[in-house]
């Protein structure tokens, strides 16, 4: 009938398929959640990195002259009730909380993926004793088991690291070994195991990423609980130990000036709602642009 | 006929228990395959055909259980061997093709990399040289501009290409046998005709026996040497495909191929055959076929039929298949010749 052939048809089919399914590099600037999630992150993220080069004072270097002054030219946001800049406090205390944070997750997520991997691919006892340990873990309210455990273990960034890994891995291991327990199921793993591939490299190269995206954007959110965690543990005086700059230790010691000098807690508060907006909206655009098609 | 069968299937039985019983999926199946031979199993869904090719694989689907009967391949019993031997026949000795080749292909892995990871893993290949390999079996399978297309992930290839991608994962690991589970039911018609073309320029280049398993007697027939008709998890009927096709001798493959629509000659309504495939936990007594059979007796009742033998390869379950035979007789099958 015609003269084409499927064949020479077949470049065309395909061209269509892919305009329709364009991938992550085309679609991101598209999804504005991400967008404002890497603008904000970003804005936060350079500040930490370039602390030094935008404040004119040492965080921790104390001025008994001239504590408690209202915002200046000299001060951008004041001083606190040490003479200390609040500008440089805040800064550096982003790099605190964030690398604090960014490290708390960094643990409970390979800890939680690979025990969710092997829980939801083997099943049985595997799947059996892991889900027991994730059930005492659940039972618990979050901040109670991270402030006693700190508690136990003593204030300090190391114990909080700890104490966030303790508890944390178990929302990585329910997200994996849920993804994985439908992904198994699926004819890839199948044709993996049809070619004689061993359990390790069905488990790490075919599954893994396939189910990772759900952990990656969910860790998103976490940085935020973590974020969270750690201010309300400084202001417990749990947390990270002054002089280090820290917000949550900011709010605190600002709180008694509260009526007088509002902006040495709010300033403070407004770097941790900001921070935690940017992650949320970009684990958001993140769970956008990776659904699978 | 002369050499050795690379496969010696005997008197294979798979169930599965379920909470209303034990299903007799696969019923004392028996076949050989020789070597560099494409043989095929036609059966309707649930007649235990996909599950006999699963267990030559020795990956049955979860819940099903070998309950008898060997898998011979290559001179090794499968159903003897522990879980590392039967894992090392597959990929390179045994290998197989799935119907839908979007989810047998893992969608976040870019094609190349997947038909060169046999190659580096079970053959042992350097990287560089497993990637040269991919692209090697890329072009083998007729895939245009193989290097550019190496890179891509499987959504960006059209649907003959992906069966395409399978073929040459299959082949891969260099196996001796491949299976293949419906590999063109996916595939419009005409993509569906190159794919069975390139399959039998490999089988007669490559020397690899295939096994080919589908509902589609014209797929069958334009592919496959001999066939095993399987209905409710037994071989029905057996031999050549020519004679099955010309000569059937079993009331089922008879309605089967009356089934099938013919062009040269235009019917009211397609023949079909009345009732639907039984209940395998409960089978029917006697021939499992009597319910829905034109020509049934009250011995087809009584007892289980075995199969028979008729001339060499050639083997029928029916205890009146003169009916049947006379009834090809009195309406060809196949009008040509």
């Amino acid at each position: 009938m015609s003269s084409i052939t499927a064949d020479e048809l077949e470049p065309f089919i395909e061209e269509t398929a892919v305009e329709h399914r364009r991938g992550f590099r085309h679609r991101w600037y598209r999804t504005p959640s991400f967008v404002a999630g890497v603008v904000i992150l970003g804005i936060v993220v350079l500040a930490a990195l370039a602390a030094p080069l935008i404040t004119k004072y040492n965080p921790t270097s104390q001025d008994l002259l001239s504590t408690l002054q209202g915002p200046s030219a000299r001060h951008w946001l004041g001083t606190d009730d040490l003479g200390r800049d609040v500008w440089s406090r805040l800064v550096y205390g982003a790099r605190t909380d964030l690398r604090v944070a960014f490290l708390a997750v960094v643990l409970p997520f390979i800890i939680g993926t690979v025990l969710g991997l092997l829980a939801g691919y083997y099943g049985g006892l595997t799947d059996t004793f892991a889900s027991f340990f994730v059930n005492i873990v659940v039972a618990f309210p979050f901040y109670v088991l991270i402030i006693a455990l700190v508690f136990a273990l003593g204030s300090g960034t190391r114990n909080i690291y700890i104490a966030i890994t303790i508890v944390g891995w178990v929302s990585y291991t329910r997200i994996i070994r849920g993804e994985v327990l439908v992904a198994k199921r699926r004819d890839y793993v199948l044709a993996a195991k049809s070619g004689g591939l061993s359990d390790f490299r069905i488990l790490f190269r075919h599954l893994l990423p396939n189910v990772i995206t759900q952990a990656v954007i969910f860790a998103c959110s976490d940085i935020v609980l973590d974020i969270l965690a750690i201010v309300t543990l400084g202001y417990l005086g749990l947390g990270v130990q002054p002089p280090t700059p820290d917000w949550g230790n900011m709010i605190a010691s600002g709180q008694t000036y509260l009526t007088t000098h509002w902006q040495l807690s709010t300033f403070p508060g407004i770097a941790v709602v900001f921070t935690a907006l940017g992650l949320s909206l970009l684990a958001d655009g993140l769970a956008d642009l990776l659904r699978p098609e | 006929m002369t050499r050795e069968p690379l496969v010696k299937v005997r008197d294979l039985r798979v169930e599965f228990q379920l909470a209303r019983g034990t299903v007799h999926a696969v019923d004392g199946v028996s076949f050989d395959v020789e070597p560099g031979e494409a043989f095929g199993l036609v059966g309707e869904s649930g007649s235990g055909k996909t599950v006999t090719l699963r267990a030559l694989v020795g990956l049955l689907p979860r819940g099903a259980k070998l309950t008898g009967g060997t898998i011979e391949i290559d001179g090794v019993d499968v159903t003897a061997a522990d879980e590392d031997t039967q894992r090392h026949l597959r990929g390179t000795t045994v290998s197989m093709i799935f119907q839908e080749p979007m989810t047998a292909l893992n969608p976040v892995m870019r094609v190349g990399d997947q038909i060169a990871e046999e190659p580096l893993v079970r053959l042992g290949m350097s990287r560089s040289a497993a990637r040269a390999r991919a692209i090697e079996l890329m072009a083998l399978v007729g895939i245009p501009d193989p290097r550019r297309r190496a890179q891509a992930y499987p959504h960006e290839l059209s649907g003959g290409l992906r069966q395409r991608v399978m073929i040459a994962i299959a082949l891969s690991g260099d196996p001796k046998l491949v299976l293949c589970d419906e590999p063109t039911t996916a595939l419009d018609v005409t993509i569906q005709d190159q794919i069975l073309k390139l399959l039998r320029k490999l089988q007669h280049e490559l020397d690899v026996s295939l096994v080919f398993v589908s509902h589609d007697l014209a797929v069958i027939a334009q592919t496959c040497r001999r066939l095993a008709v399987m209905y409710a998890g037994q071989v029905v009927e057996s031999g050549a495909v020519e004679q099955v096709f010309r000569e059937p001798r079993h009331p089922y493959t008879l309605g089967l191929l009356r089934a099938v629509p013919d062009f040269e000659v235009v019917r009211e309504r397609l023949a079909s055959i009345p009732g639907s495939p039984p209940d395998l936990a409960a089978p029917p007594a006697g021939c499992r076929f009597h319910p829905r059979c034109r020509f049934v007796q009250e011995d087809c009742l009584a007892i289980p039929v075995e199969l028979e033998r008729l001339d060499a390869g050639r083997e029928v379950r029916c205890l009146h298949h003169d009916q049947t035979a006379a009834d090809v007789e009195r309406e060809p099958v196949i009008v040509d010749a």
